[in-house]
């Protein structure tokens, strides 16, 4: 599986964010987008999962399954959480897990493994923000797709949480998997580095 | 069909929890009916007159406060992202979410009908006759409202334009369910006519609702 962009642009609210990005990505590898805030990191991974639409360029996508497009093969963990504070936190999960569909796993289990189990009942509503993200990760889990698009993905979580994110990353590269993470901070992973922007 | 009967029971549960939109429309309901009468005053063959009028105009205006937020929560909270990425047709998605809304916040309506209708002094059979035009108009005013909703999404703070975008597509809806009530209780025309012609709205809302909510979303994602 090959994920590759040629020469994208992207412009939001009549200004041009970035043009002529070319990325490459291949199964098993991870690719950090660096670049200072505004730059357009968040940008280029909307436009890989097709909530955006490129004033320029193409994205494409080799081998992988043929019958799905690229943003049905691919996990998208954004700044909001796609939490309900009224639901429970296994409301939440099971939700998603019945929803997207696919290879699932068991939802519990992904609870367990990010470490929120004991808070299973609770009401989403009184998760930490640390709990919030590792829920979200609990669905990259839950619901298998070959391609994750991360965006600044251990952002509120405590070090434990991000020694067992680096784990679940390697996990999920060493199946075959492909990153793609907008991040600030360093991955805890060998990843090819992209830079957007300036440089700051 | 997992996925749509899961998005359905995932919406109706949040929609009956505490803070959910559910209990707000059917107050609304209550409210503006139980209040006419004491503004209209004792007359009982006036009051006879315009019922079902009123118990229309407030299940339509009922409907239009909870629909605002049928796109709006799931796009602040990010979940419309994934629901427009997922493998699951949009405009399927689309009518899950319209009927699961109708469920939640119009089927109540028409089960608040028969208490209401004694305050505007109709006999069985007019209340009966309301109940079952509110039960094959409201279909259609949720699922033409979605088309605002979807909008409004898109075009951010859209919750006035909401009301602007559907109450034109709901005057015929308005027209054809008080009609179709006051040919039962004042005469002189037909019942069926109206009620065919109402019940041709809310099919052909059905079929275009999904639509043309889903290409909304689709284009004005950002």
């Amino acid at each position: 599986m090959r994920l590759s962009g040629r020469g994208l642009r992207c412009v939001r609210g009549g200004r041009e964010v970035f043009s002529g990005l070319d990325f490459e990505s291949a199964a098993g590898e991870a690719l950090a987008v660096t670049g200072p805030n505004g730059s357009g990191k968040t940008s280029l991974l909307r436009l890989i999962a097709g909530l955006l639409h490129p004033a320029g360029g193409s994205i494409e996508l080799a081998g992988g399954e043929t019958e799905l497009t690229l943003p049905e093969q691919a996990h998208y963990l954004g700044h909001r959480d796609a939490l309900k504070p009224a639901l429970s936190v296994m409301e939440n999960l099971s939700f998603w897990r019945d929803f997207l569909g696919g290879e699932t796993g068991d939802a519990a289990q992904s609870l367990a493994r990010v470490g929120i189990d004991h808070a299973a009942h609770l009401p989403a509503g009184f998760l930490s923000a640390g709990q919030r993200r590792r829920l979200s990760i609990a669905r990259l889990l839950s619901v298998k797709r070959p391609i994750w698009l991360l965006d600044e993905p251990t952002t509120a979580l405590d070090v434990a949480g991000q020694a067992v994110f680096v784990g679940l990353m390697r996990e999920h590269l060493s199946s075959g998997g492909m990153i793609i993470a907008a991040t600030h901070a360093p991955l805890g992973i060998e990843a090819k580095q992209l830079r957007i922007g300036g440089t700051a | 069909m997992t996925a749509l009967s899961a998005l359905m029971r995932r919406d109706i549960r949040i929609a009956l929890r505490v803070g959910g939109g559910a209990l707000i429309g059917v107050l609304f309901f209550l409210t503006v009916v139980v209040l006419m009468p004491f503004a209209i005053g004792p007359d009982l063959p006036l009051l006879k007159r315009l019922g079902p009028a009123i118990l229309w105009l407030g299940a339509l205006l009922a409907s239009l406060l909870t629909l605002d937020r049928l796109f709006t929560a799931d796009h602040d909270d990010g979940s419309l992202d994934l629901i427009v990425m997922s493998r699951t047709p949009l405009e399927l998605a689309c009518a899950a979410k319209a009927l699961a809304h109708w469920i939640a916040a119009g089927l109540p309506l028409i089960v608040a009908t028969p208490v209401l209708g004694l305050l505007l002094n109709l006999d069985a059979e007019a209340t009966a006759v309301v109940a079952l035009t509110l039960l094959v108009g409201t279909p259609a005013l949720t699922f033409t409202g979605m088309i605002g909703a979807a909008l409004a999404v898109t075009l951010h703070r859209g919750g006035l334009l909401l009301a602007v975008l559907v109450l034109p597509l709901s005057v015929p809806v308005l027209i054809f369910g008080v009609a179709a009530s006051q040919a039962v209780i004042v005469g002189p025309t037909p019942f069926g006519t109206p009620f065919s012609i109402l019940c041709a709205i809310s099919l052909v809302s059905f079929v275009v609702g999904p639509f043309a909510a889903a290409a909304s979303l689709k284009h004005g994602l950002d």
